[in-house]
């Protein structure tokens, strides 16, 4: 365990490393990106954006710049340049929210996709898995804005069922899900397509190994050998994957959902950025994820060791 | 007169393949009594396993149909609803296969494997059962039972692995106990122990066992009836002496013929059968073994009865046209079987 | 579609004298040492490491898969090499087709040094040795044709590629297979025409020698009678040597001039092979001879077998001394505290063993050290006596 814990952590450092190394490079080759300019206002003079880039320090050498951007972040002083605003104040605000929106729809998704994915399995060719792996392919392949403006039109303008974006704080639970239950759907309906599919088709391999057999001619019911031995040991390839995309979305993926939903987390802040160029958000965005994928990639792997005793953790 | 357990008639399987009807088992029928060994013996695709396998229903699907019948202890098998079936299933006849790694759940404990199993059919605690489980490891020669009933599969050496497959299937006391190819995967010293094992539970004369391979040296060192397969069907059938010493079908010649025997001076060439097992989407017509059969002749051409001689042992029976007389003139199972000739009545 | 709806195929090799052959007692040249080795190892090891550690990984251990073997091979025969698994036989045929690179010892192959060769240098062996593996079904590419998985090791060295077609035509006639077949894919035979394939492309370069990786255990009965006879035709035609690997002895003994019984990872007997089954000396070649049943119920109930218990320890941490002592029920102290050496009796016979069985006291008497002997054993012979430096006879 001490030698997992501690080779993840060196990992961890170097994926943080050369994440913002290269985040931070792809701005310097950008032709034409001048950030001194864009903080000084449309307006400044020359002078101006001169004495901004001297108090910003950009006309220093890269890694200068770099390792002073480095400081300002892990110092918590960092902030955006558009509206001067703490960057790293605004993720620990935003966060809120993205988890709102992220651990449900996870929830949401993995516990759906397992269901369908069971059913599709067990009913495999028949019309039941047809129609299911039918609208698989469609949850995959609808892009999220399209389907996020299409849930909103008719639940939300046409129908009014659900309110018209917006987020309400989990102080008050019920307005708090009642306004995410759209946002929630969008984000979990490309996963469950992906998730079932990837599923269903574990499934039908692990139904045909040989411990299945044994277990039925055990004497198990049909249901306690699905359950205890062909599911548990389909779930295996779902739990990395979900880790992943569940990491992703902590880090920010979810910004198209934020954006079109109006919610205020770290991914719609983001997208703000990206829209600007503004370096210290997409920055801190970028080492957040990576963040989550090595925490997420480590907390899987100890999951899979606990279900598969032949794994072990190095 | 030993009970009768398990009575085997006319068992046909077919599956429905995108090739064609597959006929994995035509016309099986043999029977089975407490504290004795049937082996059934035969190649890659004679149907051994699948007829084994129906008899726990585990050939049971959407593109298998059955035909016949498998009566234990009166009560028919292959007609019995799933839910009859998972309570006879591992309580009164029980399997061990044959490659012990893979049969085995690799994410459960083998003593709670051992657990499930004993849980299914009673109504005991978990301890109680986990208790047995030690036990029944232990019976099976596995040491320190109570710290390995707590390992995981991969932690067991490939003998172990079986051993624990065989507490598994004692763990109930079965009349009928399969065993389907148990030591192939196994090296030959530890074969050794585990047909040792298999041996005292017969002789015990607790189970009757129906041991499946493929391997004639095990065969004789283990079995006291003996069904020889070939292509789906039942060529042959008899005790174990009158198939080794006395054989009337020329797929046993040929079998008997072509096994490699290590206490002989080898000879110049080893004996074998020429051509390839048959195709079951597409068998010949007739005999199945007709293609590759040196003593074919125009009566082939039709499926010949599995049937006794007039004046053998009514027990003893084969599916071949040639007449008595023929087979003796005919019959040449090579220097391998030494005794076949000394012995050979008539 | 399953393999067995490929037609059967006329089979030269196998249809018309099989059964009439069998009563004759094949001919073997007598096995003899003095030939020129074709190949031949020398104090051979193969350790693979065992690593960990909590950043860098380290060498914490060692398998010990091949731990000093010498044998070799006289150009034209057969050394059969059986132990059970993980004893260390597949590594050996790995080493000696150097597929692996040997940790210590040395590997001549025509009186060149291969041990350590690179894989540059090692070109004009590998057309001179070949490997055919155990499982015919993965050693095959399944998305290649038999055409181009017989074809490509002659691509590969160079012949044009009409004259490599006619050649591969040959060889797949030479092996029992229908030429027309060039165009199948592997999944459209059986499981004995697959090995023919594998066989195939082992010939294809001429090779002097082929290395068989246990090539009939995945095999149905009488299938293996007809691939062993495939092999025999083989080697008499184009006047192959071949290491046969086995998991028993009961295949080994019919295509062996010598066999050799390993052990975790050391050979414990070394002998020519008609010898062997009717005077084993060392308790393991007894137990592995007695471990399998012979298939005539009447000599088998006959049969006093010696059957021992246990299994084969951990090759990472193998015993001490004589490896097999834990599991012998002949086991002294001698046995847990000095590595016997090979013991050399009559013709060339050889075994490492304190407690010989199937031997006189005469026979005992006159045993030498043998050279092949590992550097770590002892110098105690079985006679009770120490044997005098450098009394090996030179190998």
């Amino acid at each position: 365990m001490a030698r997992f814990v501690a080779r993840r952590l060196l990992s961890a450092l170097a994926l943080l490393f050369a994440t913002s190394v290269v985040v931070f490079g792809i701005f310097e080759v950008i032709p034409s990106y001048n950030p001194a300019r864009a903080i000084a206002g449309r307006n400044a003079n020359a002078t101006t954006v001169q004495q901004v880039a001297q108090k910003f320090g950009f006309n220093k050498p890269f890694y200068a710049q770099y390792a002073n951007t480095m400081k300002l972040i892990f110092t918590g002083q960092v902030i955006d340049y558009q509206d001067d605003l703490n960057v790293v104040d605004q993720f620990k605000q935003r966060f809120g929210a993205t988890l709102s929106l992220v651990i449900p729809a996870g929830l949401l998704w993995l516990l759906t996709s397992i269901v369908l994915g069971s059913i599709s399995a067990l009913r495999a060719g028949r019309i039941a898995d047809r129609t299911l792996m039918v609208l698989a392919i469609l949850g995959v392949s609808v892009p999220v804005f399209l389907l996020a403006e299409v849930l909103l039109y008719v639940f939300a303008f046409k129908t009014s069922i659900f309110p018209n974006t917006g987020y309400a704080g989990i102080s008050n639970p019920a307005q708090w899900a009642y306004h995410l239950v759209l946002p929630w759907f969008s984000i979990a309906v490309l996963s469950v397509g992906f998730y079932s599919r990837v599923l269903r088709s574990n499934l039908l391999d692990t139904v045909n190994q040989d411990f299945v057999r044994t277990a039925r001619a055990k004497g198990l019911s049909g249901r306690r050998v699905f359950v205890r031995h062909v599911l548990r040991n389909s779930l295996m390839p779902i739990i990395t994957i979900f880790g992943l995309d569940f990491a992703t979305l902590l880090g920010g993926a979810a910004l198209v959902t934020e954006a079109v939903f109006n919610i205020p987390g770290v991914g719609q802040y983001e997208a703000q950025a990206i829209g600007q160029l503004d370096v210290p958000p997409i920055l801190v965005g970028a080492m957040f994820t990576a963040f989550f994928v090595v925490l997420f990639g480590a907390l899987a792997d100890i999951l899979y060791a606990f279900l598969d005793p032949r794994i072990r953790l190095t | 007169m030993a009970e009768r357990l398990l009575e085997v008639e006319s068992l046909q399987v077919s599956f429905a393949t995108e090739d064609g009807l597959v006929r994995a088992v035509d016309d099986v029928s043999f029977t089975l009594d407490r504290g004795e060994v049937v082996a059934i013996v035969g190649e890659s695709g004679s149907g051994k396993s699948v007829s084994v396998m129906t008899l726990m229903g585990l050939t049971r699907g959407n593109n298998s149909r059955f035909g016949g019948s498998a009566r234990l202890l009166g009560k028919d098998l292959i007609s019995a609803s799933e839910h009859d079936l998972e309570r006879i299933r591992g309580k009164e006849i029980a399997m061990i296969f044959q490659d012990p790694i893979s049969s085995l759940s690799p994410v459960h404990r083998i003593g709670d494997q051992i657990v499930e199993q004993i849980r299914a059919h009673e109504d005991i605690s978990k301890a109680a059962a986990f208790d047995r489980a030690v036990e029944l490891m232990e019976r099976v020669g596995i040491p320190r039972a109570a710290d390995r009933a707590r390992a995981y599969p991969h932690e067991f050496s490939g003998g172990m692995r079986q051993r624990a497959m065989i507490a598994m299937a004692l763990s109930l006391s079965p009349s009928v106990l399969i065993a389907d190819e148990p030591t192939t995967a196994l090296d030959v010293t530890i074969q050794a122990q585990i047909l040792e094992e298999i041996k005292q539970l017969s002789g015990s004369g607790e189970s009757g066992v129906i041991f499946v391979t493929h391997d004639l040296g095990v065969v004789a060192d283990i079995a006291d009836r003996v069904i020889v397969m070939y292509g789906g069907r039942v060529v042959e059938q008899g005790t174990l002496d009158e198939i080794f010493y006395d054989p009337q079908h020329p797929y046993t010649w040929g079998l008997l013929g072509s096994i490699t025997r290590m206490d002989r001076e080898p000879p110049r060439r080893l004996p074998s059968i020429p051509g390839l097992p048959p195709s079951l989407v597409n068998p010949p017509e007739g005999c199945h073994f007709r293609p590759r059969c040196p003593h074919e002749f125009e009566q082939c051409p039709k499926v010949p009865g599995l049937e006794a001689r007039v004046d053998g042992s009514p027990e003893h029976k084969d599916r071949c046209w040639l007449s008595l007389e023929e087979k003796r003139k005919r019959r040449v199972v090579g220097d391998q079987i030494g005794l076949a000739r000394e012995t050979v009545i008539g | 579609m399953s393999p067995e709806d490929a037609p059967a195929q006329p089979d030269p090799t196998d249809a018309g004298h099989a059964r009439t052959d069998a009563g004759e007692v094949r001919v073997r040249p007598e096995p003899s040492a003095n030939g020129k080795p074709l190949i031949s190892a020398e104090h051979l090891k193969l350790y693979f490491p065992v690593k960990s550690g909590v950043l860098i990984d380290r060498t914490i251990a060692h398998v010990h898969a091949v731990d000093d073997v010498s044998l070799e091979l006289t150009e034209g025969q057969t050394i059969g090499v059986v132990g059970e698994s993980g004893c260390g036989k597949s590594t050996l045929a790995r080493c000696m087709v150097r597929l692996l690179e040997p940790t210590e010892g040395s590997l001549r192959f025509r009186d060149r040094d291969i041990t350590h060769l690179g894989r540059r240098q090692l070109s004009s062996f590998r057309t001179e040795v070949q490997l055919v593996f155990q499982d015919p079904v993965s050693s095959l590419n399944p998305r290649k044709r038999v055409g181009q998985i017989v074809g490509t090791p002659l691509r590969l060295h160079g012949m044009a590629r009409d004259k490599a077609q006619a050649r591969v035509r040959d060889l797949l006639a030479r092996v029992g297979l229908n030429p027309e077949h060039v165009n199948r894919f592997p999944h459209e035979f059986s499981g004995g025409q697959r090995q023919r394939i594998g066989i195939a492309r082992a010939l294809a370069l001429d090779p002097r020698l082929i290395v068989l990786d246990e090539p009939v255990s995945a095999l149905d009965v009488s299938i293996q009678a007809q691939v062993i006879n495939l092999l025999d035709d083989l080697q008499d035609d184009f006047g192959l040597s071949y290491v046969f690997i086995a998991h028993d002895l009961s295949v080994v003994r019919h295509v062996s001039d010598w066999i050799a019984v390993m052990y975790l990872g050391k050979i414990v007997e070394l002998s020519p092979a008609r010898e062997l089954y009717d005077k084993p000396i060392h308790p393991y070649t007894e137990a592995l001879l007695g471990a399998i049943p012979i298939p005539d119920p009447k000599e088998n109930r006959a049969r006093d077998r010696l059957v021992v218990g246990g299994e084969p320890p951990n090759p990472i941490n193998p015993p001490q001394a004589c490896r097999f002592h834990t599991r012998c029920p002949r086991a002294t102290d001698v046995c847990r505290t000095v590595e016997p050496p090979l013991a050399e009796y009559a013709g060339g016979h050889v075994a490492a063993c304190h407690h010989p069985m199937s031997v006189s006291e005469d026979e005992v008497k006159r045993a030498t050290r043998s050279s092949l002997s590992p550097l770590s054993a002892g110098r105690l012979l079985p006679n009770g006596q120490e044997a005098p430096e450098g009394s090996e006879a030179a190998a």
